[in-house]
């Protein structure tokens, strides 16, 4: 067993050490949001934030991340109201939108560090996200809108204890969405 | 996949087929069959058409109440709560139709868009796309096939909730309206489509609906937020990579290193004995792994000691494919595709003649979502969960490995992370069926990266040598093309007879004014499977097209874009798009040290032009910017079509660029994103796309920009340089002075 804090609640897993986050994330805890692109920390489709820096999952093995705080697409908010989940409505980023949770836990994390990125700024941080639908002109105008959108700097994430798991709310794919599972979820300051 | 016809009129005139029922649980839903036919009629003329074969015979259902399950055709429901559901019988791989063609229905419904949810359509006939002859999307065409019907079902709709209102309220219909999701009445009384649902479904179904004219769109033609965006900025939208059931495991697959080898042996042993495994299994289609973990089932696969009979590839390289198309080439012309005039006497006659041979290398669809499928099989059927271009084939895939029928196969169809024509292939569905019969469960099967980049069905690579002859005028009176390619289409669809219709795109229909035109096709397989990649022919064909316009030009001494036009007499809307697109690069004008090169197109009903503008220092390529004006005909969601565009010219660019699968010893020397390039945002030009507004049909606009890039970069490195680039990629070619 493995303890690990995800988007503010401690989990217990019960996998190899080996295993990679990514898939810890999907597979054990149903956080789907979190996609698999590459396997090689290449395209940032699997992008996290661990401590607060993005982070790429797939090759992080779990046993290097026992004790630390991941948040995923699923804990940024809990109502898609992050700035850079509402400037990437507002320009409407995604095209397959596979790729987008990505490109949004790098974006966020970028604005965490540096609340009003240049140009050369969000293309540095960004260039490790591939979006093979080229959605990367709207990326760079909906980071620069983002950081309108947060006046204080990037100080919005990190979401309040106890919200976890899918939103259910898209309008698509209504069928089984991946709640986060298990009986080894706890919330953190209930039933220590 | 070649380019579609319109959708006519005609065929979808057929209203008859329109039922309106109730649904067992309350609410109306309202069903839409084409007749079988119609899909037939246009099957012979497209790629796809051999879909037809593997259709469903699903029944027009009946009016009257529908059992549970078997809402087969329906494209609308409206319940008692005011929920309404819209299904959409294409599959959103990015392209919007999940929102454009919503938009279509909702503008005749007089609803608001954000009250409606999107449901994938099952396999039925009724959602066969007549322009692909199949239940495919594919061809850029999914707007084209729903632009009349999709209206037409939303105002019939309408006119049902209309009448039950009328009736409930004693008046004539005449005196009421549908706004917002409601009918109201003179005296200013409301009842919500929900309210009337019941009622409506016992409505006859009228025989003429009348569709609102392009002045009174509301909802058409207006940029708005995609349907599907929230799910995908929060983690929510389910991919099939994502799809979850009770009690399902993880499988991964170990496929031949040599494209087309067979396993010679397999020991197990120790992968069996790894955590978490269930089961090693052979297939044809290799070793399958299956374990409660996805990454338990990849560490065993790597623990199965494996020989594999390398077959008839052993020896595949580059080298020999290149040899092949060149001996098919040289042996003889090959098949008339097209033949106007007397191209090869009017090149005796020529002034100025060139001829060239160029040269379009394997590409992989590289797909953000690598290759996956569940599958949950069960004595009496299978569930599939898949993102499918293909739900009819998929079914019949599904069925055939499960040992079912496929009426006995139900696809759900999944978000698809890009699909790009590759999941117009079948080949990742079977071991999923296979395991998930072999261990009673649900199996999930998954390809990682290097198993996509490596077991694609690739893009295949073409030698096309070309002639053309201008005469004192300056005019070409001579034009001869002739491509040397494998056929997609002969493996995917079969039979062909005669030229591959996905083979010639572009170059059959050469938008400029060649009285004396040829262009033959000579198929040469090379061994591996090849596949449509998004623009498919049009790709390598107006590569071709637009680099020897130019070398054209240059004999004649001519500017590329005054040659251009001068061959372009009374097509009025090709004009506009090249004049405009250099008009807004400031063509001939280009900043001291940069270099601009122009290309045209039509495709998919579509008409674009793409001026790219370059610098080269110390032989090293940038793209500074690349102008885009496109005519597309009328457009449902602007702004969509805006990202469609600037998305075909990035993949495009990574193509142009880097774009190169090569092999060695019959195995894909390409594994992932480090040894395949593609762009990344730094990487970005400035991009200008430009709309123009257009009262005519609306055409394609997923796939046509992808096919300009190349030559209009290759243009520009000639205006630079003096060089003319004849093969793809351009980054591995020295960039010099010529």
């Amino acid at each position: 067993m493995t303890a690990i804090t995800v988007n503010n609640q401690l989990v217990n897993i019960d996998a190899a050490s080996d295993t990679p986050l990514l898939w810890v994330l999907r597979d054990h805890l149903g956080l789907t949001g979190t996609k698999f692109g590459c396997g090689m920390a290449l395209c940032g489709a699997c992008t996290v934030h661990i401590d607060g820096a993005a982070t790429r999952s797939c090759v992080l093995p779990l046993s290097a991340v026992e004790g630390k705080s991941i948040t995923t697409i699923e804990g940024l908010s809990k109502d898609r109201s992050h700035a850079v989940q509402q400037a990437w409505l507002e320009i409407d980023v995604p095209q397959c939108g596979y790729c987008q949770s990505g490109q949004i836990m790098s974006a966020a994390a970028l604005l965490k560090t540096n609340p009003r990125p240049s140009d050369a700024d969000i293309d540095a941080a960004m260039s490790g996200n591939i979006c093979r639908c080229g959605t990367y002109r709207r990326i760079r105008r909906a980071i620069h809108r983002a950081a309108e959108l947060m006046p204080s700097g990037g100080q919005t994430d990190g979401p309040a204890v106890g919200q976890m798991g899918g939103h259910g709310g898209g309008p698509i794919g209504g069928r089984a969405q991946g709640q986060i599972g298990g009986q080894t979820v706890r919330q953190i300051g209930e039933n220590k | 996949m070649n380019g579609a016809k319109p959708m006519t009129s005609a065929a979808l005139s057929r209203r008859e087929f329109l039922n309106a029922t109730a649904n067992l649980g309350g609410g109306l839903v309202l069903a839409l069959t084409l007749p079988r036919a119609a899909g037939k009629a246009r099957a012979a003329s497209v790629a796809t058409g051999g879909a037809v074969g593997a259709a469903a015979s699903a029944a027009i259902p009946p009016s009257g109440v529908l059992q549970p399950g078997s809402q087969i055709n329906a494209w609308l429901k409206i319940a008692r709560d005011n929920s309404i559901t819209v299904i959409v019988d294409r599959c959103e791989m990015g392209q919007g139709v999940y929102t454009a063609l919503p938009m279509l229905l909702a503008e005749e419904l007089e609803i608001n868009l954000d009250v409606i949810r999107i449901e994938a359509a099952p396999v039925g006939d009724a959602y066969i796309n007549p322009g692909n002859g199949g239940q495919v999307t594919g061809t850029s065409n999914s707007v084209q096939d729903a632009w009349e019907k999709l209206r037409l079902a939303g105002a019939t709709a309408r006119t049902l909730l209309v009448s039950a209102a009328a009736k409930r309220w004693g008046i004539d219909p005449a005196q009421c309206h549908a706004k917002n999701g409601s009918v109201v009445n003179a005296q200013g009384k409301a009842l919500t489509y929900g309210e009337l649902a019941d009622d409506a479904a016992k409505e006859p179904v009228p025989k003429h609906v009348k569709l609102k004219p392009k002045g009174k769109f509301a909802i058409i033609g207006k940029s708005r937020g995609r349907i599907d965006s929230p799910g995908k900025i929060d983690g929510s939208a389910e991919f099939g990579l994502d799809v979850k059931l009770p009690g399902m495991l993880y499988a991964a697959l170990a496929q031949s290193p040599v494209l087309g080898g067979t396993l010679k042996s397999v020991d197990s042993a120790a992968a069996e004995k790894m955590p978490g495994v269930r089961k090693v299994l052979t297939t044809a289609g290799g070793v399958i792994v299956v374990a409660d973990h996805y990454w338990q089932a990849l560490k065993a696969r790597k623990a199965l000691a494996l020989t594999w009979d390398s077959g008839a590839n052993a020896r595949l390289d580059n080298a020999v494919i290149g040899t092949l198309l060149e001996n098919t080439a040289a042996a003889g012309a090959g098949l008339s595709a097209k033949s106007v005039g007397d191209a090869a006497a009017a090149l005796k006659s020529a002034q100025h003649s060139a001829s060239a041979t160029y040269l379009l290398p394997l590409l992989a669809h590289a797909t953000m979502e690598p290759m996956n499928c569940t599958a949950d099989v069960r004595a009496d059927g299978c569930d599939l969960y898949v993102g499918t271009q293909v739900q009819q084939v998929a079914q019949t895939t599904a069925a055939t490995a499960a040992g079912l029928k496929p009426e006995q196969v139900r696809v759900f169809t999944t978000l698809i992370g890009g699909g790009f024509g590759r999941r117009l292939d079948i080949d990742f569905i079977p071991a999923a069926v296979e395991a998930s019969k072999a261990v009673g469960a649900p199996v999930k099967v998954i390809w990682t990266r290097e198993d996509d980049m490596t077991h694609d069905t690739y893009r295949p690579p073409a030698r096309e040598e070309v002639r053309g002859g201008v005469d004192e005028s300056g005019k070409v009176i001579a034009w001869q093309l002739h491509i040397t390619s494998p056929s997609i289409t002969a493996r995917m669809f079969p039979p062909v007879t005669g030229v591959d219709d996905s083979v010639i795109e572009a170059a059959v229909n050469n938008l400029y004014d060649v009285p004396n035109l040829s262009v033959s096709y000579s198929r040469q397989e090379i061994g591996i499977d090849v596949g449509y990649l998004r623009s498919v022919s049009h790709a390598p064909n107006c590569f071709v097209i637009e680099s020897f316009m130019d070398e054209l030009a240059a004999a004649a001494g001519k500017n590329p874009y005054d040659f251009r036009m001068a061959h372009l007499a009374n097509k009025p809307r090709q004009r506009r798009v090249l004049q405009m697109t250099a008009e807004r690069a400031g063509w001939g004008k280009a900043p001291a040290g940069r270099y601009q090169g122009i290309a045209l197109m039509e495709a998919y009903m579509t008409h674009l032009a793409q001026v790219a503008e370059i610098s080269i220092e110390a032989g090293e390529l940038k793209v500074h910017k690349i102008v885009c004006v496109v005519d597309c005909g009328q457009m449902v969601n602007p702004r969509i079509v805006e990202s469609q565009i600037e998305s075909g010219i990035v993949f495009g660019l990574s193509a142009a660029l880097w774009g190169e699968i090569t092999l060695a010893g019959g195995q894909v020397q390409q594994t992932n994103f480090n040894n395949y390039r593609v762009l990344r945002g730094n990487e970005m030009p400035e991009l200008d796309v430009h709309l123009l507004d257009s009262d005519e049909t609306p055409g394609g606009i997923g796939e046509p920009s992808v096919a300009l890039v190349a030559p209009a970069i290759c243009n520009a490195i000639f205006a630079a340089t003096g060089t003319r680039l004849r093969a793809l990629p351009i980054g591995t070619q020295k960039l010099v002075k010529a």
